[in-house]
């Protein structure tokens, strides 16, 4: 399996217990080497001055065009409020069988209540699998404990587990045979890219 | 139903809308289909199928609400949910009015949503089963219910429609579980005689006195306990349809009966004298190729030419793979109703073992690995474990083709057994030892050079 970037594109400053148990947690899931990066710029096009938010969207086609070539899968991690138009806002975003997922803490950090910066690192590390997920792939689980379920709220988030559920493991491991061979080829047509 | 059947279209002139929620549905699962404008969406919804449609409300041309007037009127099953960015009461309140499901201001809260889109689709579902339920009970039974897409087997759907509102007789030809009945009870929906009874009835189930009696109906004291006089299938089907299955199966006798009862349409009771006319359709099915049973004189040649009026011939599954995937998700569905456990649909690697297996028994067996499928799997999509084809398909290949050469293989293991003594390996088979070795001579089996056949010597 190829390899899975993890890059803070936050503008606040990265949080470097947090991001590195996201990366172990991501390369236990998913059984591919995860590196950390420090994103030499940030995705400042994708900020909208009317809703005061991050285009997701954007931010996606960001990360993408500066993936780093030894990696299949890139995943931006950030402290942006993020936002697809038709939605008030997103978790974190990921183009479907793609290469570029984002993640952020805006709402995962709850109401900053005591107790929930504790609980920011499980969310995370759940919406990072959920995310990486749908570049694999994956479609949302109507198992409400998968990854790979759909959540609009923070309850849905909590109820959920770090992992993937059974069925979602074995699509999966049959989806990175199949995309993993698209990766095949292309390294053959593009030397370079070893 | 899975998720990839339910079919949502998205009108809106706002491209980004569009890319943006077609996006974020998509990663529910559902099937999207967008359109920039009413008329363009009009259009689609008349190709459709569509299950849901979320129409912006302001639109150039024809807006919002008119499309929700057009939709409502031609397809009111369909929810038709309107979006906006701008909410005013009045707008609200007409929209639904005019039959929307729901009205929903851009942009709208996740949550809104999926709970929104979660409960039209179960909504629809709880429809659909009640549709599904009724029909299991009363086996009532239509065309558009025999799945397909093959040409041939749409020519005879074709031809099975048109001869269904004629009187005539028809023989439907296809091996077993190619849906014969199904074919069957759908021509008698489709016939005039739709409200009047369908009586099926296996000839190849019972000896041939008892179908005698259970088709023509016996006289009180004709047989010991006959206590009553009972009517037969014939008058049963008075006015209906009268299904024969397996007709290739019956005796002389009563091929002989039929073919006068089919000549000249009255019915005599067994061991009675009065005869009774019947009015019935007959729809006779059979795996057997009738043409040969004639030839060989099994079946009569009057009889079969009296059924043979129309000949309907379902394909075998094997001659029609690209209708397995329709047919998985229409049997999927239900299944998950009968066995009220839901699935979703089949995985990818699954759907490729169905589509490689060659399915002797047919639309039966695809029905009888999805219900095991179904009873085994632990979640919503059926992995190719859950369908106990994976040990079955990799064995068949491996396996001889004839019983001759099972015989050969495992006779050549128990003598492999018993280190080549024949007298134990002609115990273990329990045939006698000179069977064994004209066995062994017949099927080519060759003594060893360390001699291991030779006969044991306590013998």
């Amino acid at each position: 399996m190829s390899e899975v970037a993890l890059w803070w594109i936050g503008t606040g400053d990265a949080d470097n217990g947090l991001l590195e148990s996201v990366r172990t947690h991501v390369e236990q899931v998913f059984r591919a080497p995860a590196r950390l990066e420090l994103a030499g710029s940030r995705p400042d096009d994708a900020f909208d001055i009317r809703r005061n938010q991050h285009s997701s969207h954007r931010t996606l086609l960001w990360l993408e065009s500066r993936r780093p070539r030894r990696a299949g899968r890139i995943l931006g991690l950030t402290d942006a409020d993020l936002f697809i138009p038709v939605l008030t806002f997103v978790f974190g975003e990921a183009q479907l069988k793609g290469r570029a997922a984002v993640v952020s803490t805006a709402r995962l950090i709850g109401a900053g209540l005591p107790g929930e910066s504790a609980r920011l690192g499980r969310r995370l590390r759940t919406e990072a699998v959920h995310e990486l997920g749908h570049t694999f792939g994956l479609l949302h689980c109507r198992d409400s404990r998968c990854a790979m379920a759909r959540s609009s709220t923070l309850k849905d988030v909590d109820a959920k587990l770090p992992d993937l559920c059974e069925t979602c493991r074995a699509l999966f491991l049959e989806n990175a045979d199949e995309i993993g061979d698209f990766h095949e080829q292309e390294k053959h047509a593009d030397p370079a890219d070893r | 139903m899975s998720k990839k059947n339910t079919r949502i279209l998205l009108i809106d002139d706002e491209e980004i809308v569009r890319e943006s929620l077609s996006g974020w549905l998509e990663k529910d699962g559902y099937t999207i289909g967008t359109a920039p404008d009413g008329l363009a969406g009009l259009k689609a919804v008349d190709e459709g199928p569509w299950s849901i449609l979320l129409v912006d409300l302001k639109m150039p041309g024809i807006d919002g609400l008119e499309v929700l007037r057009r939709v409502k009127a031609k397809s009111p099953e369909i929810a038709v949910v309107i979006m906006t960015a701008y909410a005013t009461v009045d707008t609200a309140v007409n929209a639904m009015k005019l039959g929307a499901f729901d009205y929903i201001v851009k942009p709208f809260d996740p949550e809104e949503v999926s709970l929104m889109v979660e409960k039209i689709v179960a909504q629809q579902a709880l429809v659909r089963e009640n549709v599904i339920l009724r029909k299991a009970l009363k086996r009532e039974y239509q065309f558009h219910d025999l799945v397909t897409k093959s040409a041939a087997m749409q020519g005879t759907l074709e031809l099975a429609r048109t001869a269904a509102r004629s009187p005539s007789t028809i023989l439907i030809l296809g091996e077993s579980g190619t849906g014969k009945e199904l074919l069957a009870r759908a021509v008698h929906a489709e016939s005039p005689r739709h409200d009047k009874p369908f009586i099926a009835m296996s000839c190849a189930a019972l000896t041939e006195t008892l179908l005698e009696s259970e088709l023509f109906g016996y006289e009180k004291g004709s047989f010991t306990g006959a206590a009553q006089r009972r009517e037969g299938r014939f008058v049963a089907a008075h006015g209906g349809t009268l299904f024969l299955d397996e007709i290739g199966d019956i005796s002389p006798k009563l091929q002989l009966d039929l073919l006068r009862v089919l000549e000249v349409r009255h019915v005599t009771r067994v061991g009675g004298t009065e005869s009774v006319a019947v009015d019935v359709r007959i729809i006779a099915a059979t795996n057997r190729d009738l043409l040969k049973a004639v030839a060989d004189g099994h079946f009569r040649q009057d009889l079969f030419y009296r059924l043979n009026v129309i000949t309907l011939t379902l394909a075998p599954l094997r001659e029609r793979k690209e209708d397995i995937p329709p047919l998985v998700d229409r049997l999927l569905e239900q299944l998950a109703v009968e066995l009220k456990k839901p699935v979703e649909g089949v995985s990818p690697e699954a759907m490729a073992l169905l589509l490689a297996h060659s399915w002797p028994g047919n639309v039966r067996e695809l029905r009888n690995v999805l219900e095991r499928g179904i009873v085994v799997s632990r979640g919503p999509l059926l992995l190719p474990a859950d369908l106990g084809l994976t040990l079955r398909g990799e064995e068949i290949p491996a396996h001889p083709a004839s019983l001759a050469e099972v015989e050969r293989q495992h006779i050549a293991a128990v003598l492999k057994n018993t280190a080549g003594n024949v007298t134990q390996a002609a115990r273990i088979l329990d045939i006698d030892r000179v069977t064994l070795y004209s066995k062994i001579h017949k099927l080519g089996l060759k003594r060893a050079d360390d001699g291991v056949f030779e006969p044991a010597t306590e013998s």
